[in-house]
């Protein structure tokens, strides 16, 4: 899994059946300290998380697909929680 | 899943089977800022509408194939929506 932050939404209305009623996040992915560290992905949120709160990525389309409870969706991400803190 | 836009469309008319049909896209892959990031794909476009200029969101490995009508299919990257709008927090 991965700590990102939530910096944005993607809004669309021409999408697979799979993300409708989804909400997308664009996620800035983070180094442990919280620094961001280049790139960033496009999540289905499944927790409600919301702009500029750091999150827990999940990145493999089986456990993805299972979050979602469909077993077809072309997903790969999804933000599986909301982080509180890191200790380090 | 990454934003990306198409530049580009691509025929093939011989393709392994279960692609026939599948709309193949060249596709520039973005930065959150909608800069060209990275070296152009080939995308299946899943939403069968997607169109030269059009700003949208692909999903890459396994799971692209999964987006098309047969899904058991050599595909790695598959157009799964088009992004009216990207809202970032900076721009608020």
């Amino acid at each position: 899994m991965k700590i990102a932050r939530v910096a944005g939404t993607v809004v669309s209305t021409i999408q697979h059946p799979a993300f409708d009623g989804r909400k997308l996040l664009l996620c800035d992915l983070l180094d442990p300290a919280g620094r961001p560290s280049g790139g960033y992905l496009i999540a289905v949120d499944t927790v409600g998380a919301g702009v500029g709160e750091t999150v827990l990525l999940l990145d493999e389309g089986n456990s993805a697909r299972q979050v979602l409870g469909d077993g077809r969706a072309p997903v790969r991400t999804v933000v599986a929680g909301v982080i509180d803190s890191v200790d380090l | 899943m990454i934003l990306g836009r198409v530049v580009g469309t691509l025929v093939a008319a011989q393709v392994y089977r279960g692609l026939e049909g599948v709309r193949l896209l060249i596709v520039q892959p973005l930065d959150k800022q909608q800069r060209p990031q990275g070296k152009p794909v080939v995308a299946a476009d899943a939403v069968e509408t997607a169109g030269r200029g059009d700003v949208v969101y692909f999903v890459a490995a396994r799971e692209a194939a999964l987006a098309l009508r047969e899904t058991f299919v050599p595909v790695d990257h598959a157009i799964v929506g088009i992004a009216d709008q990207v809202a970032l927090e900076d721009e608020r």
